[in-house]
């Protein structure tokens, strides 16, 4: 911190983006040291029965895993940089090119899911909040509360039943092909959408709801509230614009585990995005496969978590100045 | 709903839960993995509830799979939950470079999507129930570490401590007689927290199909077997579903009875 004293704001976006950075350095390097202690190596799940010592040995040599492992690993960071993954163990075709559309897939859902849940979530939480102890308040908790002790596959599988098999108004598989036209679209993402909303909902509604009740309890409030100002009032000039840098943060992050929560609510609906390509790819143990994708999901994760406090600083401006203690 | 009522209720469903798993071999009334019945038979007729697809008997699987998801959710707890609190006791009693080496590995391993990794590491290390535990443990003491890193780092720093450790007591006597003692609330809490998180996420890597495998199954894997019979129109195939919400539900009714037990300041407005 020290370094970087004449401006406190840059170097909290300096050290934010070198930590992510260094996340995301770790997480690559952590699958190649992983990848190199395995007894049998890609060659041999390559070649499966036909693995012989020579056939093993020709095969390493093409793949270059007879090289050492730190050069291995920059020759693979270099070529990532670049856009090039290597090359799928399961089915031989540039891991890039099986990526990039799986990787589109999952962002239409989590985006699609963020934008109803975002929105949604929040105002529920500024309601319970508002309405603390009421009704409204035992409800909305208590169902969160379920809703959060619910396996995101269950809530998915409970759609499927209700809405395909009883109702028959959505497929129960969303096996969709890009060229598929918008309804068909739109059809097959409505479900899986829903799941997201439902498992994201609860965690929204419960940290806007906090958020808004910690600002409720500082010292400026019970001095509008002993002026005599109504609660609402309070709530919507007083407290709202003071609890909006949490609630910013609390979407940015929820964006962040929509990304990821997108691996088992695809394998639920089937759904041809990056989160089953890589649990697809974990049973075939079609390494590349994995660490490119691992690398993206965390890639994805950490900048939008960035994001969140960088969004967070902006709108309050307290915490550009450097916190005592650190 | 009264704290009280729901504590009771919830202790209630964990005991019954937790005899079933531990009685599965008695209580089962067909081996788990036996094609016993007609495939999917209806419940009442193979069986309390129905056969699965290959005409295994359905409660005694249930049965079964109880005891896997309690098995390994208790002991990749127990272990994330050691493994956390030796971490922040080292770290706050050695201070210096151990403890910025091991807070930086928190963070570093907090950063990353936690299904991501356990992906990769089952990916790279094989499927397995002891990765898959390993695993588990690994990833979660990171929270355990959160909790109790500024609580060994303030007892260290207390003067009575420091009198203590001059008067020549031994490392044990800190740690036993004042440091474990005053986790012990923050650390109870966690612990609830990470058993129902536990059981979240070990059953959702074996619906993914990469947690314990067939044909053994937990509650999870059995979901996933079953999914597809859902189109039967039978509610059945989410039965081990509603087990780990059931699970979930009753320890986190537990933990906020013991939140506010131990929480002695008044409600904030």
């Amino acid at each position: 911190m020290v370094l970087f004293a004449n401006s406190p704001v840059k170097s909290f976006v300096v050290a934010r983006v070198a930590s992510g950075l260094v996340s995301i350095f770790f997480i690559s390097f952590l699958v190649f040291v992983g990848t190199s202690m395995l007894p049998g190596d890609a060659a041999n799940a390559l070649l499966g029965q036909n693995a012989t010592p020579e056939t093993v040995l020709a095969l390493r040599t093409e793949l270059g895993l007879d090289q050492p492992l730190p050069v291995r690993y920059f020759h693979w960071l270099g070529n990532a940089l670049h856009g090039d993954f290597g090359t799928s163990l399961s089915n031989s075709q540039p891991v890039i090119n099986l990526l990039v559309p799986r990787l589109i897939n999952s962002l239409i859902l989590a985006f699609s899911a963020a934008a109803i849940v975002l929105p949604l979530a929040v105002g529920i939480g500024l309601l319970a909040a508002i309405n603390r102890g009421k009704a409204i308040d035992t409800v909305t908790g208590s169902i969160s509360a379920i809703f959060l002790s619910m396996p995101s596959f269950l809530i998915g599988y409970l759609l499927v039943f209700i809405f395909a098999v009883k109702l028959g108004l959505f497929p129960p598989l969303s096996m969709v092909r890009s060229s598929a036209s918008l309804p068909t679209w739109i059809s097959a993402l409505t479900l899986p959408v829903l799941t997201l909303v439902l498992v994201a909902q609860a965690h929204v509604m419960k940290l806007t709801r906090a958020a808004v009740l910690g600002v409720m309890s500082s010292d400026y409030i019970l001095m509008a509230e002993t002026k005599g100002i109504p609660r609402n009032r309070i709530i919507l000039k007083h407290a709202l614009p003071n609890a909006l840098s949490p609630i910013v943060s609390i979407c940015m992050i929820t964006m962040a585990y929509l990304i990821v929560d997108v691996v088992v609510i695809e394998a639920v609906f089937n759904y041809p995005g990056m989160g089953k390509l890589m649990v697809d790819a974990v049973a075939y143990r079609d390494i590349p496969m994995v660490l490119a994708c691992g690398v993206l999901f965390s890639t994805i994760f950490i900048s939008l978590n960035l994001a969140a406090d960088l969004l967070a600083m902006l709108v309050n401006p307290r915490q550009r100045l450097p916190r005592k203690g650190n | 709903m009264s704290n009280k009522v729901t504590l009771g209720v919830s202790v209630a469903v964990l005991a019954t839960m937790a005899a079933a798993a531990i009685f599965a071999p008695v209580l089962a009334p067909f081996p788990p993995n036996e094609m016993v019945h007609t495939p999917f038979d209806a419940p009442g007729v193979g069986g309390v509830l129905g056969a699965d697809g290959l005409g295994r008997d359905m409660l005694s699987r249930i049965l079964y799979a109880t005891r896997y998801t309690f098995v390994a959710t208790l002991i990749a707890t127990t272990l994330a939950c050691m493994l956390g609190v030796s971490l922040a006791i080292i770290a706050g009693l050695s201070k210096g470079w151990i403890d910025i080496v091991i807070g930086r590995a928190v963070d570093i391993l907090m950063s990353i999507p936690q299904i991501i990794l356990a992906l990769i590491i089952l990916a790279i290390a094989g499927v397995s129930l002891t990765t898959l535990i390993l695993t588990m443990a690994v990833l979660q003491s990171s929270t355990y570490y959160r909790v109790t890193r500024p609580i060994a780092g303030d007892l260290a720093a207390m003067e009575y401590v420091e009198v203590g450790r001059l008067r020549g007591e031994r490392l044990h006597w800190y740690l036993f007689k004042e440091i474990l003692p005053n986790m012990v609330p923050s650390l109870l809490a966690q612990f609830g927290l990470g058993l129902s998180s536990a059981a979240l996420f070990i059953s959702s890597l074996s619906f993914l199909g990469i947690g314990i495998q067939p044909p053994a199954a937990d509650l999870g894997g059995l979901v996933r077997e079953n999914a597809l019979a859902l189109s039967t129109g039978r509610l059945t195939p989410l039965i081990p579903a509603f087990c780990i919400a059931l699970f979930c539900l009753s320890v986190n009714g537990i933990v906020d009875w013991l939140v506010g037990r131990f929480s002695d300041k008044p409600d904030v407005k």
